[in-house]
C-alpha cells in the first residue's frame, strides 16, 4: 500500500476512535513536554554560563607569567598556572621581555599579545574619588563581541585620551540617583604612582633637576616614584558585571583606558619592583603579563603548550570550561532520562491503544487481508496509526513545554526582579531540540508500535472472519 | 469413504478467458486438518478438483462437510495441510504470505455470508479498498469504483455506510467490491445465506450475470451454498461434500 493511503486509513481508524486516541496522544504530549522542559532548563544554564564565561573572554584567552623560581628552587606558579612537568623537555625560566613577546606572536593561532597593563589609582569626579582598578584595553576589544550592552562608544583612536567605566564604578562616582549613563562626555580624573627613571650615578644632578619618565633601556639604573595625574573624558559606559566577569577576560576592572595611553603612563606595576631587585642581566622592556588570544578556543590547549616550553608560566580557563561542559552534558543526560520517564509510561498507553485496537478491529484486518493485504500491509497500518499519535502528540509536546518554559521564565524573572537582581534567560529551546524531542516521539511511538503491529499482522484471516 | 477424482467438462466457457490450459483451478488430493486437542480433524481430505474457466461450480453440502474450508484453501486464506491447489496454474501452497495476498487481490474476488463491509466507510470507500491495496493510481480508482457500484445497481448510493443499506443491498456492495479489481475468479460463501428468499434469487441473478454477462468476458464462479434448489439453477455443476471428501458430482449444463 502507498504512504498516502496507509496514512489515509491510519489516520481515519484514529478518529473512529477519537477520546481513546486522543487520550493516549496527550499521554504523549505530556511526556514530551516533561522532556523538553526540563532538557531546556538545562540548555538554557548552559548557554547562560557559556555567555558569561564568552562575554568575559575567557575561552580564546592566556595569560602568560614569567615563571618565578620558588624559594626552595622548584618552578612554581599558584591557582591553574601550568608550570613544566617533571622530566618534561621544558626550557628553564626565562624573561618576560619584547623577546618573548615576538616569538609568542610568531605562533601558530595567535591573533594578538598584548601587555597586561593594570595598577590601581584614584579617580576622581568631583566632588567623589574612588579607588579603582585600571586596565588597558586592546583596540580588538571592540569587534570582539565582549563589549555587548556598552552605552556610548569605544575609543576614537589607539592614542585617545578616553576611558571606558564599569557600570558599577559609574555608580560609585556619581551621585545617587543619578544613572552611570550620565558620565558620558565628562572628565575623569586619575591620579597614579608613576615611574621616573633615576639618572646613572656619575650624572646624578642637583635634586631640583626634572626627571624623567622611564625609558625602556634606563630600567637597570633603577627608578623613583611620583604621583601623577592625568584626565580622561568618558565614551563609554559598561553595564553592571552579573558574573564578576569583565569585558577583557583577566583585565576585570572598573576603568578601561587604551592599551596603548595606559602603557604610556608608566604606572609603577608589581613586577617593576622585582625586576629592579634582580635585571642586573636584564636589557629592555619586560612585562609582568601578557595576554595571548588565541582564534578560537580549540587553539588554546596547543598554544598553551607551546608557550609552556619556552619557559613561561600560562593560564587559561580552557580545563574549566572543558569542565564545565562535561558537568552540563551528565546534566542534561539526567534532566533527559527523568523527562524520558514521563514518554517510558505514554509508550505502555500506546500499546494498551493499539492492542486494544486490534481487538475491536480484528474481524476489520481479516476483511483487509481476504481483499488482499498483505502482512506487510497490516503491520505498517498500525505503525503509521502509532507513528501519527507520535507525531501529533510530539508536537503538542514541544508546545506545551515551550509554554511551562515561558511559565518558569516568567516565574524566574518575578522572583530575581523582587531579590534585587537581573533576571537571565535560564530558558532556551533551540530547534535541534524541537525537531529531536519529536522525532524522538515518533520514534517511541513506533517501539511500542512493535509488538501490536506484528500481532495483528500475524492475525489468521479465517479466524479474523469469523470473529463477531 | 474413497475421495472422488475427476474433470469435469463444462459447456458455454467463454472463449476469452484466461487460464492455464483451460483450468482456473485444479486441487489435487488437498488436505486441511486440524489438531482439537488428541483428536484430528479432518476438515478437508484428499479431495483432487478441476474447475475450468467460465465455469459456475456449485459446492454443496450440510454444515461441516467441509465445503468453506475449501473455498478458503481456493481464496489462500488458509493453506493445505498437503497436496496442491493450482490457481491460474501457480501452486498456492508454494506461495509466500505476500504472494497469496496478491492472489487474494488480483486473481480472486471473495463474497461472504456475513457481506463484511466496514461499517464505518462509505460504499465507495468499501469498493475502494482493493484498488489501495493493489496500489492502483488516485487517478483511476473513482472510474473504477463508480463501474464497479453501478454495475451491480448502487450507482445512487455510493455516499451511504453499510448500515444504511438493507441486507441485498449490502450483499450488492460486497460483489463490486470482490469485482472492482477484475479477478478471474470469484468465490461466494453462502452469498444468500444471510438474505430472504426474494433477496436472494436477485443476488443470485447478478451473479448469474456476473457468469455470462451479455457482453464482454464471464468469470469462473465456485459458489458455497446449502440451497439445492438455487444451485440447481444456477450452477453448471454441483460438487456435494460429505466429511471432508466429494461425496457426489452431477454435471447440469
Amino acid at each position: 500500500m502507498k504512504v498516502r493511503d496507509l496514512t489515509e486509513l491510519a489516520a481515519r481508524n484514529l478518529r473512529e476512535a477519537v477520546l481513546r486516541n486522543s487520550l493516549t496522544t496527550l499521554g504523549i504530549a505530556v511526556g514530551v513536554a516533561s522532556l523538553v522542559a526540563l532538557l531546556s532548563l538545562g540548555v538554557g544554564l548552559q548557554q547562560l554560563v557559556d555567555r558569561s564565561v564568552a562575554r568575559a573572554g575567557l575561552f580564546d584567552t592566556i595569560s602568560v607569567r614569567p615563571r618565578q623560581n620558588t624559594p626552595f628552587g622548584q618552578p612554581g606558579g599558584g591557582g591553574g598556572r601550568r608550570t613544566p612537568q617533571e622530566g618534561s623537555n621544558v626550557q628553564p625560566p626565562r624573561a618576560l621581555d619584547d623577546a618573548a613577546r615576538k616569538e609568542i606572536a610568531a605562533l601558530p593561532n595567535v591573533l594578538e599579545v598584548n601587555p597586561e597593563v593594570r595598577f590601581t589609582a584614584e579617580a576622581r569626579l568631583e566632588p567623589n574619588s574612588q579607588l579603582v582598578l585600571v586596565s588597558g584595553m586592546a583596540q580588538s576589544s571592540q569587534s570582539s563581541g565582549t563589549l555587548d550592552g556598552m552605552t556610548g562608544n569605544f575609543f576614537s583612536g589607539a592614542n585617545a585620551e578616553e576611558v571606558i567605566v564599569q557600570g558599577d564604578m559609574a555608580k560609585r562616582l556619581l551621585d545617587d540617583g543619578k544613572t552611570p549613563t550620565t558620565l558620558l562626555g565628562q572628565e575623569i580624573t586619575l591620579r597614579f604612582a608613576q615611574r621616573q627613571a633615576l639618572p646613572p650615578p656619575s650624572q646624578q644632578a642637583p635634586s631640583d633637576a626634572p626627571n624623567q619618565a622611564v625609558g625602556p633601556d634606563e630600567e637597570a639604573m633603577g627608578f623613583s616614584i611620583v604621583p601623577s595625574e592625568k584626565k580622561f573624558r568618558v565614551v563609554g559606559v559598561l553595564p553592571a558585571s552579573d558574573f564578576g566577569g569583565g569585558p577583557v577576560g583577566f583585565n576585570n576592572a572598573g576603568l578601561y583606558l587604551p592599551l596603548a595611553v595606559a602603557e604610556k603612563l608608566q604606572v609603577v606595576q608589581g613586577a617593576d619592583l622585582r625586576n629592579v631587585a634582580r635585571t642586573s642581566t636584564v636589557v629592555g622592556q619586560q612585562y609582568a603579563a601578557l595576554n595571548v588570544r588565541a582564534s578560537g578556543p580549540a587553539a588554546v590547549a596547543q598554544i598553551e603548550s607551546s608557550i609552556s616550553h619556552m619557559g613561561f608560566a600560562v593560564f587559561s580557563l580552557i580545563d574549566v570550561t572543558r569542565n564545565l561542559r562535561t558537568f552540563f552534558a551528565i546534566f542534561d543526560l539526567f534532566l533527559g532520562i527523568f523527562g524520558s520517564l514521563a514518554l517510558a509510561v505514554a509508550s505502555l498507553g500506546i500499546i494498551n491503544t493499539l492492542v486494544m485496537a486490534i481487538l475491536e478491529r480484528r474481524r476489520e484486518i481479516g476483511v483487509l487481508k481476504a481483499l488482499g493485504a498483505a502482512n506487510r500491509d497490516v503491520r505498517q497500518l498500525f505503525f503509521a496509526e502509532a507513528g501519527v499519535m507520535g507525531l501529533v502528540g510530539g508536537v503538542a509536546g514541544v508546545l506545551l513545554g515551550w509554554g511551562i518554559g515561558r511559565i518558569i521564565q516568567l516565574g524566574t524573572m518575578v522572583y530575581m526582579k523582587r531579590q534585587g537582581l537581573s533576571s537571565p534567560n535560564i530558558w532556551s529551546v533551540p530547534w535541534w531540540l524541537v525537531l529531536g524531542a519529536i522525532g524522538f516521539a515518533v520514534l517511541v511511538s513506533l517501539v511500542s508500535g512493535i509488538y501490536p503491529a506484528s500481532r495483528a499482522a500475524q492475525l489468521d484471516p479465517v479466524e479474523a472472519l469469523r470473529y463477531e | 469413504m474413497k475421495p472422488w477424482r475427476g474433470t469435469l467438462r463444462t459447456m458455454n466457457v467463454p472463449e476469452n478467458v484466461a487460464s492455464t490450459n483451460g483450468f482456473a483451478i485444479r486441487a489435487d488430493r488437498v488436505s486441511r486438518h486440524y489438531k482439537m486437542g488428541d483428536a484430528l480433524i479432518r476438515a478437508v481430505d484428499q479431495i483432487s478438483l478441476e474447475v475450468r474457466a467460465g465455469e459456475f461450480l456449485a459446492l454443496l453440502g450440510a454444515s461441516g462437510s467441509g465445503k468453506s474450508t475449501l473455498l478458503n484453501l481456493i481464496a489462500g486464506l488458509d493453506r493445505p495441510s498437503s497436496g496442491a491447489i493450482l490457481a491460474q496454474g501457480r501452486d498456492l501452497a508454494g506461495m509466500s504470505s505476500e504472494e497469496l495476498a496478491s492472489h487474494r487481490n488480483q486473481t480472486i474476488g471473495i463474497v461472504f455470508q456475513s457481506f463484511q463491509l466496514l461499517p464505518r466507510m462509505t460504499l465507495e470507500e468499501n469498493v475502494e479498498l482493493p484498488l489501495r491495496l493493489a496500489e492502483v493510481p488516485r487517478g483511476e480508482r473513482p472510474e473504477r469504483v463508480s463501474e464497479a457500484l453501478n454495475r451491480v445497481g448502487l450507482g445512487a448510493r455510493v455516499k451511504h455506510r453499510p448500515p444504511e443499506l438493507s441486507g441485498g443491498e449490502q450483499q450488492r456492495a460486497a460483489i463490486a467490491r470482490a469485482l472492482v479489481n477484475r479477478p478471474m475468479i470469484l468465490l461466494a460463501d453462502e452469498p444468500t445465506g444471510n438474505l430472504d428468499t426474494k433477496t436472494g434469487e436477485e443476488i443470485m441473478s447478478l451473479i448469474a450475470a456476473i457468469h455470462r454477462p451479455p457482453s464482454g468476458a464471464g468469470r469462473t464462479i465456485i459458489m458455497v451454498t446449502h440451497e439445492r434448489a438455487l444451485a440447481e439453477r444456477f450452477a453448471d455443476r454441483i460438487v456435494t461434500l460429505s466429511d471432508g471428501a466429494i461425496s457426489r458430482e452431477e454435471r447440469l449444463r
